[in-house]
């Protein structure tokens, strides 16, 4: 099995061209067996995933199954995968049969629908695995297209604007990216990832029109590559396309950007700019936390007064994401396990949660938090499931949002205890605007005539929602089940980050003396 | 010693008579009954000449004294403008036979045309550089205007022509001054006078001769006559336009400021940078607000002569290889576009709106697919090979030290992406709206599928294009 992972990243790609070529006609049956098809797919490419898993061994910091191949220019065609990059991995795969199911009631334009979820899926795979960084850019960027044709064809009322914000926004931090990329060819020679964390880009100071630049060339190289991730992650400012986006996506395609697309800017983080950029990071680290306690803030008071359910768990989903990037920032062995512990779990809970939201929505049409109210008295299990990814979403002791947040609140405390006080005020108000979403909701009295008749959840809507429980669930009483894999990776990068600056610190000293 | 230089020059000169024989044959026989035969002849011999260059062409031989160059970078482009041509000439048959313009001078007014091209890339003096541009740019003035009785097609062709004179003037304007300050007009005289510090006549010429290259491969600020021709002429001139000459230009630009002036590149330099950079941002964003795709194409066009210019800025031979390779995957990009362009019809009449492509991707999949592909390409995002194109020339802006065009670039590049955005709406996301019709020419659809499927296999190895680029900038510039 040594092509494991091209093997588990281009499989959706071969059901994919497989619906293309072989699927024809649009009427019932086809429209199953397209569904059927992607199913069978995603199901593949977990089995498939699994035995990487199988095959990892933790204590091994370095790359593993490594594939390497020239492509054009100098550049290679390489994957592997290491502790930090495998829950991704493993995440994605998990993730997507889960979202094929959950849109097993649409009905138009099936065939596209689900190879665009295919394509993408092959895109987010390479993006963990690659080990080149123009290849990494390569997925990271052509994710864009399918997502931008989800939103664009199958999404809501306004979801031209939603579309084009999200391509263009995304795109716009890319670019930048893109060129530092060239830059780092240029410096290093190589975009080999694992070459390129050793090679230590230039620290002198310089200017640029008068502005004097500390850490020179790693902090404009930090300065690019964050503007890609925070767009992507998405970082308070930069976080506006998100609710547009999410509230136009179709559920399917709110699923898969909650839980996997967003985790490609920590992933980048962690892959770059720590190993990097090390100086860079250190320069421009307090920025990213103190953005970071903003982002946990102000979201989350934008969130209490959302009326829109989806864009309210949107906001929720920014304000999470502010726990990753302080978490990783941080940098120390309990930020970033915690910030990768909460990326991982916040992609079951912000997935189910989403999917909650796309079960309602599928029996009313809309997401008007005002429309609902009572569903406890007709939708008990629908209440009951609602309400633990609920917790799971304030943090509750048990469920896998804790643990996230407990670690990345530890990692920032012995940084900056500023920050470690304003984000944890987030915690309360997550609370609060998590239980009194639920309540508007599920709660009270059933008294509009509308819902009178609203069914409870449907057998298949159960069966998309008990991995998710018993992921979030498993992962809340034992974590060691994630920390044992990511740990050694982990404090192998917090070593060589600490290692660097103290080189760094030691040649300024001697500079300067 | 005659027989050698004859010998050098042969594509050229069989190409020529070629051209010669088949209009006094044409004149004297059926006239226009014989154009479809011409058509195809025309571009059977461009593909046969391209197919002797490519397994012919050894080494660097030199003709007339050093007129006239035949070498490895002279053959890349001689190679891609010939298969381009030929790609548009066999597209445009049936568009035009249908609506009565095939008139036997087409073919044979473009086969004059990729001979003034072919000349063009290999002139090694001012005189033949001359020569090849006016041949050029005679036929493409006659062939913008080759639909007499419309109003646009003659204001297309006149606007042309006059501010082709222009352009030509300046050009030659330049030539001259460079020729009484350096004393020759051979290319290898004038890189030797500009050994030691240039002359500000020198320098004066040279600006003046990149003035006439910039409106030749429409760069901005000299671009005002690319829309309205484009939108002005026939279809399929407007894609002939788009694609062999633009690279038979920028192959010029590029061998006189590097067989020329290569030896002062930081006095080009800053102009190239500047031209480049205009032309991104200004193609970007007047293509916002066009309705009329060909209108549209012809601001893509200026945006993407900008980033082959940026490639060219570098001064290097990287940047050269760069440019090549842009070049090459653009007109391959066009050839599909404006095989889909020519493919849009409603009752049997060209439509150029592009609000006619609402929900095209409903009716014909396929088709909205392959478009879909090119224009994501168009607007560099990978994996498409348009992506690779922006890739080589952003490395080799900064590698010459250009870090800021870069940056320019790939901002230009996001604006631009809006616009490419925005036809894929339309086909994919917009409201139903009144049919094109469902058939399209088999020759037309194959050149589609064809070029979209290069767009996304290239990503394997863009083809072996790369080291052929490398050998030809490697002969331009050492």
């Amino acid at each position: 099995m040594g092509n494991i992972l091209s093997l588990t990243t281009f499989l959706p790609l071969l059901g994919a061209i497989i619906l293309a070529l072989f699927l024809r006609g649009d009427d019932a049956a086809a429209q199953r067996n397209a569904k059927w098809v992607a199913l069978l797919t995603t199901v593949t490419t977990f089995i498939a995933s699994m035995f990487i898993i199988w095959n990892f061994d933790p204590d091994n910091t370095g790359f593993q199954m490594v594939e390497e191949r020239e492509w054009l220019l100098g550049l290679q065609y390489k994957m592997g995968v290491d502790g930090i990059s495998i829950l991704f991995v493993m995440l994605t795969t998990f993730l997507m049969p889960l979202v094929i199911a959950a849109c097993w009631d649409v009905n138009t334009r099936v065939k596209e629908y689900m190879i665009a979820f295919l394509i993408l899926e092959t895109l987010m795979l390479g993006v963990f695995l690659a080990l080149d960084l123009v290849l990494f850019y390569l997925f990271f960027e052509a994710g864009l297209i399918p997502m931008f044709l989800i939103i664009g064809i199958w999404g809501g009322k306004n979801r031209i604007y939603a579309s084009f914000k999200f391509f263009l926004y995304t795109f716009l931090g890319s670019v930048l990216m893109l060129v530092a990329m060239v830059a780092m060819f240029a410096d290093a020679g190589t975009t080999d990832i694992p070459t390129l964390m050793t090679h230590t880009f230039g620290t002198e100071n310089f200017s640029i029109l008068g502005v004097q630049i500390v850490g020179g060339m790693q902090t404009l190289l930090w300065l690019a590559f964050f503007a890609s991730f925070a767009v992507k992650m998405p970082m308070w400012p930069v976080h506006t396309w998100l609710p547009d986006a999410h509230v136009q996506a179709p559920t399917a395609g709110s699923v898969v950007l909650a839980a996997i697309l967003l985790k490609m800017g920590g992933y980048g983080f962690l892959r770059f700019s720590l190993p990097m950029f090390p100086v860079g990071s250190e320069v421009m680290g307090p920025l990213v936390l103190w953005l970071s306690a903003i982002a946990i803030v102000y979201t989350s008071l934008v969130a209490l007064v959302q009326e829109d359910m989806k864009k309210l768990i949107a906001y929720s989903s920014v304000a999470h994401m502010g726990y990753v990037t302080m978490g990783i920032f941080a940098v120390n062995q309990q930020g970033i396990d915690g910030a990768i512990f909460q990326m991982i779990s916040h992609g079951f809970i912000s997935g189910a949660l989403f999917l909650c939201v796309g079960v309602i929505y599928d029996r009313m049409h809309t997401r008007e938090i005002d429309a609902y109210g009572g569903l406890v008295n007709r939708m008990p299990a629908y209440a009951l499931i609602f309400m633990f990814f609920t917790m799971a979403n304030v943090g509750l002791p048990g469920t896998s949002g804790f643990i996230g947040e407990f670690l990345t609140l530890v990692g920032i405390f012995q940084v900056n205890t500023w920050v470690a006080v304003v984000a944890t005020s987030g915690v309360i108000l997550s609370a609060a605007y998590a239980l009194w979403l639920y309540r508007r909701v599920v709660m009270g009295d059933l008294i509009k005539e509308s819902l009178k008749t609203i069914t409870d959840m449907t057998k298949r809507e159960r069966v998309i929602f008990a991995p998710l429980v018993a992921m979030t669930l498993l992962l809340g009483v034992y974590p060691a089940l994630v920390l044992d894999i990511i740990g050694p990776s982990v404090n192998a990068l917090v070593g060589n980050y600490e290692m660097a600056l103290a080189t760094f610190e030691a040649a300024t000293q001697f500079a300067s003396n | 010693m005659i027989s050698a230089d004859i010998q050098i020059l042969m594509p050229e000169i069989v190409l020529a008579v070629y051209a010669m024989a088949a209009l006094i044959g044409a004149v004297y026989t059926t006239k226009d009954g014989m154009a479809p035969l011409l058509t195809w002849a025309t571009s059977g011999l461009f593909v046969l000449l391209a197919v002797w260059i490519g397994i012919n062409g050894q080494g660097t031989n030199i003709a007339f004294g050093g007129m006239f160059v035949d070498d490895g970078f002279a053959r890349f482009a001689k190679i891609t403008i010939l298969l381009s041509a030929a790609a548009v000439l066999l597209m445009s048959e049936a568009y035009m036979q249908r609506r009565g313009l095939l008139r036997f001078e087409y073919p044979l007014l473009v086969a004059l045309a990729v001979v003034g091209m072919m000349v063009m890339v290999s002139a090694g003096d001012l005189m033949a550089l001359y020569m090849g541009l006016e041949l050029q740019s005679l036929s493409l003035y006659v062939v913008a205007a080759l639909r007499r009785d419309s109003v646009k097609s003659t204001e297309a062709g006149l606007k042309y022509f006059v501010l082709g004179a222009l352009s030509s003037g300046l050009l030659l304007y330049g030539a001259s001054l460079t020729y009484g300050f350096a004393g020759t007009t051979l290319f290898s005289g004038i890189i030797e006078a500009t050994a030691d510090e240039p002359s500000l006549g020198l320098l004066f010429g040279l600006v003046f001769l990149l003035a006439g290259f910039a409106f030749k491969v429409s760069a901005a600020p000299f671009h005002m006559w690319t829309p309205d021709v484009y939108e002005g002429s026939p279809t399929p001139v407007t894609a002939f336009f788009a694609t062999a000459p633009k690279v038979a230009a920028m192959a010029l630009f590029a061998r006189v400021v590097h067989d020329a002036f290569g030896g002062i590149v930081g006095d080009w330099q800053q102009i190239v940078a500047f031209l480049s950079v205009v032309s991104m941002f200004l193609g970007a964003v007047a293509a916002i607000g066009q309705t009329d795709i060909k209108r549209l194409m012809a601001y893509s066009s200026i945006a993407h002569m900008g980033f082959a210019l940026m490639g060219l800025a570098a001064g290097t031979a990287f940047g050269v290889q760069a440019m090549l390779i842009y070049m090459a995957i653009y007109v391959t990009m066009n050839v599909g576009t404006f095989a889909f362009i020519l493919g849009m019809e409603r009752d049997g009449r060209p439509v150029t709106n592009i609000d006619s492509l609402r929900m095209y991707s409903k009716r014909q999949p396929l088709r909205a697919l392959a478009m879909l592909v090119l224009l994501f390409s168009l607007a560099g995002v990978p994996p498409m090979v348009g992506f690779f194109g922006k890739f080589y020339v952003l490395r080799a802006a900064y590698e010459g030290g250009l870090a800021w065009l870069a940056v320019a670039g790939v901002i230009a590049s996001v604006i631009g992406a809006f616009y490419y955005l925005r036809i894929v709406y339309y086909m994919y996301f917009g409201e139903e709206g009144e049919a094109l019709d469902g058939k399209m020419n088999p020759v037309l659809w194959t050149f589609l599928m064809a070029s979209a499927l290069i767009m996304v296999v290239g990503v394997v190895n863009l083809f072996g294009i790369e080291p052929m680029a490398a050998a030809a900038a490697a002969t331009l510039v050492n």
